[in-house]
């Protein structure tokens, strides 16, 4: 496979969301507002690039038996990096994603990357796997939060986008949507591909 | 922080249910579901382990980490309190109880990866609360868990998905279903409430 179809097919083709059902956890949890959605996608695509080609790089080294500890240890020290650097630079962000930052560490899409492709892969290959599967998960984020922040707040990335005369539907900001959007979309996806398959 | 201890225990049973309020714990919520035995063998699991390492992990945090500046460093010694413990639990009821063992081993390395076991850790610190309010907390929470993997099962095995459109069967239905129940369960909210 070359670089680009390694890149495509885990952006879209084994999208880790609707695909695999992997990682749904935080994408559920977040994505109430853009912006938490967009922060949060970034954080995962850091780690996930690091800790694929980290885990990738020390793939000859790591005893078969201890592997699933190492690989969680390494995952642990990159969301670290991402909750220091949050901390810091954005701390209003930080309070806002609140323990989500921590959890991205049990996120399973990145142990699924890790099994699945980094400990058989090069470097460098496993990290553009990585850039492509977080940027897969960072979209569906997006997707779903675009819809709860419109119909929530009326807003879009804290701007104002509907005016006075729009009636905010609170159970956009609540929990219950986040399951219907996400269950929506699967919908949508199944639909498309099985239309294409067709034609 | 001035919140009686049954209520928080309660506030974490119903009203923020660690999954449907927070959205702890999904994986294995949607992928174990299938079968009402095997989710109480889960969520029994769950719950011991969610309950005992939060203890554990409150006196690692406020008599370990904090006394020697090294709080940078939770989400490392978090996750290997979690690791060590199952690996522990899952030992000694091997050796003393082996019935126990084959119908909850399989599902104990699993917990490991469960994000509902690390966010109550997390949960707990944010929060600040004290060593009882936290072990109300694990304890409700993981009861809470269990209730609703329970729930979600009991619903799927009588679901006849024939009548389901193609695209929403599976995950995608059992993703409805558990909106559904969250809706149901935030009509409980006026009870009590924590953030």
């Amino acid at each position: 496979m070359t670089k680009k179809q390694i890149l495509l097919n885990s952006l879209f083709t084994e999208n880790a969301v609707w695909r695999q059902i992997l990682g749904i956890c935080s994408a559920l949890a977040v994505t109430n507002l853009l912006m938490n959605s967009l922060v949060m996608g970034l954080g995962v695509i850091f780690t996930l690039a690091c800790s694929s080609f980290t885990i990738s790089f020390l793939r000859n080294y790591i005893p078969n038996r201890i592997r699933m500890m190492v690989q969680v240890l390494i995952i642990a020290s990159y969301v670290i990096i991402v909750d220091l650097f949050l901390k810091a630079f954005l701390p209003n962000m930080s309070k806002a994603l609140g323990p989500y930052v921590g959890l991205i560490i049990t996120n399973c899409i990145i142990m699924g990357r890790a099994e699945a492709f980094a400990s058989k892969n090069t470097p460098v290959n496993s990290a553009i796997d990585g850039i492509g599967a977080g940027t897969g998960y960072a979209l569906v984020l997006l997707i779903i939060a675009f819809f709860r922040e419109l119909f929530g707040f009326g807003t879009l990335f804290g701007l104002q986008v509907l005016g006075a005369w729009w009636t905010k539907w609170s159970i956009m900001v609540m929990a219950p949507s986040a399951f219907f959007m996400l269950a929506l979309l699967m919908w949508f996806v199944y639909t498309m591909k099985t239309r294409k398959a067709k034609n | 922080m001035e919140i009686s201890v049954f209520i928080l225990f309660m506030a974490a049973v119903f009203t923020s249910n660690i999954l449907l309020t927070n959205f702890l714990g999904m994986c294995s919520y949607l992928s174990v579901s299938k079968q009402i035995e095997s989710s109480i063998g889960l969520g029994i699991a769950v719950f011991f382990v969610m309950t005992c390492t939060t203890a554990l992990n409150y006196a690692v945090y406020y008599f370990i980490l904090v006394p020697l500046d090294l709080v940078y460093l939770q989400y490392i010694i978090f996750i290997i309190v979690i690791a060590a413990f199952v690996q522990l639990t899952e030992m000694v009821i091997e050796r003393f109880s082996p019935v126990l063992y084959y119908s909850l081993g399989i599902f104990l390395p699993l917990i490991t990866v469960n994000c509902a076991i690390l966010g109550v850790s997390l949960f707990m610190i944010i929060r600040h609360y004290t060593f009882i309010q936290s072990v109300a907390f694990g304890a409700g929470s993981g009861i809470g868990w269990m209730l609703a993997i329970l729930a979600l099962a009991g619903i799927r095995e009588r679901v006849n998905e024939k009548f389901v459109p193609a695209g929403l069967r599976g995950a995608a239905l059992s993703l409805i279903i558990t909106g559904i129940m969250a809706l149901g369960f935030i009509g409980l909210s006026g009870i009590a409430v924590i953030q």
